[in-house]
């Protein structure tokens, strides 16, 4: 891999089973200027600070007027708007920069009550079960198809208002669309295309769930959000709702994968979740810092920034290597240890400042429900491969697949 | 002063008080601690007083968590009276006398009382500083008093006032200055506040002024202000400001007054003299401290954040031995409030702002971040509903950056430099 920053080997799936001796060698510079241009960023201190400094945007369609082109494949990928014409429409808050990323983001907080969200942990548990009851006298399974991905499917369907026959058509779009996010994968064409196949589906299929919420309002986000006052437009009701199925199911699926696959390699941390269940919410903070669903975010700087010695120049694509932060020696003892103990575990896990993870009181119930679960009633369970087949993203990583080996399955 | 302590007392059993003894604790200190508290109630935490207890949706008791192993003993309801500071022990209502290797000052303030002993006791006229006081507030809400009269032109006032419309009660605001909140935000955003409370229905009368209250067998009936006008009411809050518990240090020989315990940079208070008093630490409201971010002026900041961060760096001071292994106190001060559907958030110190300037959103939209200049330097910057810009500012203004400290941002009007 000589001859390509850094930052290109992280991309490259080769590394996606082992990325952090990779972010170890960038955290060398706490700001590191690729060939490219590209700024990573991959120190926590240096990160805590940046992901709230107002001179980075997030916004995904810079100006191309203002904006110079370094026509680096990796600066281009990670700059260029995809899907230009629906993009221009259809961005979602994370993607843009205040005030409308504060007023659509406010009217989605609205809607994501603390009892709405605390109301779904019942849901959740049921969910679970049920899926756990169907690896009845099955030896083999595996956890993605089986678990992961249904679970948070279901419970997004459900909190937005999709009815449940249509969350199979749900799981192939959200699939689809998350491939958007990830440089590596986005680039392709027929990749593209398809994208925009999908994305015209989707947003299809939403526009006639919107009009029907506003004829019959139910008691779901969606319905909520297409039936307030000073409300969105549709377009930004679709962006909306996309990027709550994207995120609130992709990540999700990547924290509960990765939190069994984790709890495999730490049998001792697997039985006592097992006799303390109590303890569930601090190891899902460790397992956010230590193995988390989000690597990485992209961000532009507007102007020149001067951070730890060196400065960022305008215009600059700005990596937040978040997965990096949350393994920083100076920030973390022993930080490649798997410690759900740690008294002061501040970690990135969710970002921060202006975009901290909307969903992240919800991923923290279906994490804690899943695993509690799985660790109770999984009966003799061990891994079959180590490590699993990762999905291709950098991004959003996680493993495409995780096959266990069981001795049976205990009752509710 | 270099051996080790076995026997710690604090004295002030609020969120400074217990902040430090969860610190002490932490840091591995085993030996004894004692808590004095003037009032009978476990540290409890204040901010939902004026907010959510007062709206009936807490009750009274917002007692702080405690970690089962503390250990410690709290003596409530039995304020200390005196500091006997060359036999090292502190002297309490009770009578009893509280031997201590270390002592910790973390006395606070008390609400400033309405200055006419007469008037003060007509029912109906309240003060808010305490849980007590919040529970009879709160109370007397729920009877739906014809309209409130607010006292004062601070936060407490603006968030009873806020509360009050929230429970559709009719509300007048007496503000003596010609602006509100202006020592905190200075008059241009104390301003918008008092333009946003007028909107919510708050009779806000500035530059105004009670002459006389009348009672009723004994009950408020109505006040009188100094421009004539009369009011009737049955409900009054002084939210006047505050005093620092400071009298029982009188004949100690502490450098304390009205402004504060005076400290050093360490949290160690000092005698009259300017000696430091030997294994005497100060905390939270009452401490008067040399302010970093203002070269070294002495502050003493009544706000939350500077409770919890002081009591612990007063805690690992008192178990750090000598002056060298000791930490300075060099919190940020920072405050927030939430009133009228608005969340405001202030860091640094605005007092001696020389210069204001709009750094993102709009007075007009009423979502925006001011930041604060004083001869060239970042000094403070406050939120109104844009909280998550905060840390940047903060980090400016703990390098004191040059003023205006952040160009060519995200959603930024062109920076217009103006008075506070």
């Amino acid at each position: 891999m000589s001859g390509s920053t850094l930052f290109e080997q992280i991309l490259d799936p080769a590394n996606r089973a082992n990325p952090y001796p990779l972010y170890a060698e960038l955290r060398k510079a706490p700001v590191a200027r690729q060939a490219d241009g590209t700024y990573v960023v991959s120190t926590h201190a240096e990160l805590a600070r940046l992901i709230s400094d107002p001179r980075i945007s997030s916004d995904d369609l810079p100006d191309p007027q203002k904006f110079r082109w370094t026509g680096h494949p990796v600066t281009d990928l990670l700059v260029r708007p995809v899907r230009a014409e629906i993009r221009k429409r259809h961005r979602p808050f994370i993607f843009r920069d205040p005030p409308d990323h504060d007023r659509l983001r406010g009217q989605v907080m609205r809607c994501f009550t603390p009892e709405r969200v605390r109301g779904m942990r019942a849901k959740t548990q049921a969910i679970t079960d049920d899926l756990i009851g169907k690896m009845q006298g099955k030896s083999r399974i595996d956890l993605v198809d089986d678990f992961s991905y249904p679970l948070p499917v279901t419970v997004i369907c459900e909190l937005l208002g999709v009815p449940p026959e249509d969350e199979a058509q749900f799981h192939g779009w959200a699939t689809q669309l998350a491939t958007a996010l990830e440089p590596n994968q986005r680039g392709d064409e027929e990749n593209q295309a398809k994208n925009e196949v999908c994305f015209n589906e989707i947003a299809d299929y939403l526009q006639g769930l919107i009009k029907e919420k506003r004829k019959d309002r139910q008691e779901d986000i969606l319905s909520d959000l297409a039936n307030e006052k000073e409300g969105m437009n549709d377009f930004d009701l679709i962006a909306t709702a996309v990027l709550l199925l994207v995120a609130g199911h992709e990540t999700t699926v990547n924290l509960i994968t990765n939190g069994m696959l984790t709890l495999l390699r730490f049998p001792e941390h697997l039985e006592r979740l097992r006799a303390e269940p109590e303890t569930a919410p601090r190891l899902i903070e460790e397992l956010l810092r230590y193995e988390p669903p989000v690597h990485y975010r992209t961000r532009l700087a507007l102007t020149d920034i001067p951070v730890a010695g060196i400065t960022i120049p305008k215009d600059a694509p700005v990596i937040f290597l978040l997965a990096a932060a949350n393994r920083d020696p100076i920030r973390f003892p022993d930080p490649d240890r798997f410690d759900p103990d740690r008294p002061d575990n501040r970690h990135l896990g969710f970002g921060g400042g202006l975009h901290y993870c909307v969903g992240a009181p919800l991923a923290r119930i279906e994490a804690e429900v899943a695993l509690v679960s799985l660790v109770r009633r999984l009966k003799g369970v061990s891994l079959t491969e180590d490590p699993p087949p990762y999905r291709p993203g950098a991004s959003l990583r996680g493993p495409r697949h995780l096959r266990l080996a069981l001795e049976g399955v205990a009752g509710e | 002063m270099t051996t080790r302590p076995e026997r710690i007392v604090i004295v002030g059993a609020s969120l400074a008080g217990h902040a430090a003894a969860h610190a002490l604790r932490e840091r591995g200190y085993a030996g004894s601690l004692t808590l004095v508290g003037a009032e009978r109630h476990r540290p409890y935490d204040r901010p939902p007083l004026s907010k959510q207890v007062l709206r009936g949706l807490y009750s009274a008791d917002t007692t702080l968590p405690c970690h089962p192993d503390l250990n410690a003993e709290f003596r409530l309801g039995r304020p200390a009276t005196r500091l006997d500071l060359t036999g090292r022990a502190v002297e309490c209502e009770d009578g009893s006398r509280l031997p201590y290797d270390r002592l910790l000052i973390a006395t606070g303030t008390r609400a400033r009382p309405w200055p006419n002993p007469e008037e003060a006791g007509l029912a109906g006229v309240f003060t808010l500083r305490d849980r007590d006081d919040a529970e009879r507030l709160g109370a007397h809400l729920r009877t739906k008093p014809q309209r409130v009269v607010l006292v004062g032109g601070g936060f407490i006032g603006f968030e009873v006032a806020s509360t009050c419309r929230d429970l559709d009660i009719p509300v007048t605001l007496l503000v003596r200055d010609a602006v509100p909140l202006a020592a905190a935000l200075g008059p241009r955003l104390g301003g918008l506040i008092g333009e946003v409370a007028r909107e919510r229905g708050v009779d806000l009368r500035l530059e105004s002024e009670i002459e006389r209250m009348e009672g009723q067998a004994g009950r408020l009936a109505a006040v009188t202000l100094k421009d004539g006008a009369r009011i009737e009411t049955d409900c009054l809050v002084a939210a006047i400001g505050t005093l620092r518990n400071v009298e029982w240090l009188d004949g100690s020989g502490l450098e304390a007054d009205a402004g504060g315990l005076r400290c050093d940079a360490f949290c160690r208070a000092l005698l009259h003299d300017g000696r430091v008093a030997e294994g005497v630490f100060a905390a939270g409201d009452v401490a008067r401290w040399p302010n970093p971010y203002d070269d070294d002026a002495l502050v003493a900041v009544e706000h939350w954040g500077n409770a919890r961060a002081q009591a612990e760096t007063a805690a690992a001071n008192m178990l750090a031995g000598d002056a060298s292994a000791m930490r300075r106190h060099d919190h940020l001060p920072d405050f927030w409030s939430q009133q009228f559907g608005l969340t405001i958030k202030l860091v640094g110190l605005t007092e001696g702002a020389d210069a204001l300037a709009v750094v993102h959103g709009s007075l007009e939209e009423r979502r925006l971040v001011a930041a604060f200049g004083k001869a060239g330097r970042t000094v403070a910057a406050a939120a109104i509903d844009s909280a998550r810009w905060l840390p940047a500012y903060k980090a400016a203004i703990r390098e004191r950056a040059p003023f205006p400290p952040i160009e060519d941002a995200v959603d930024q009007p062109r920076i217009r430099v103006q008075e506070p």
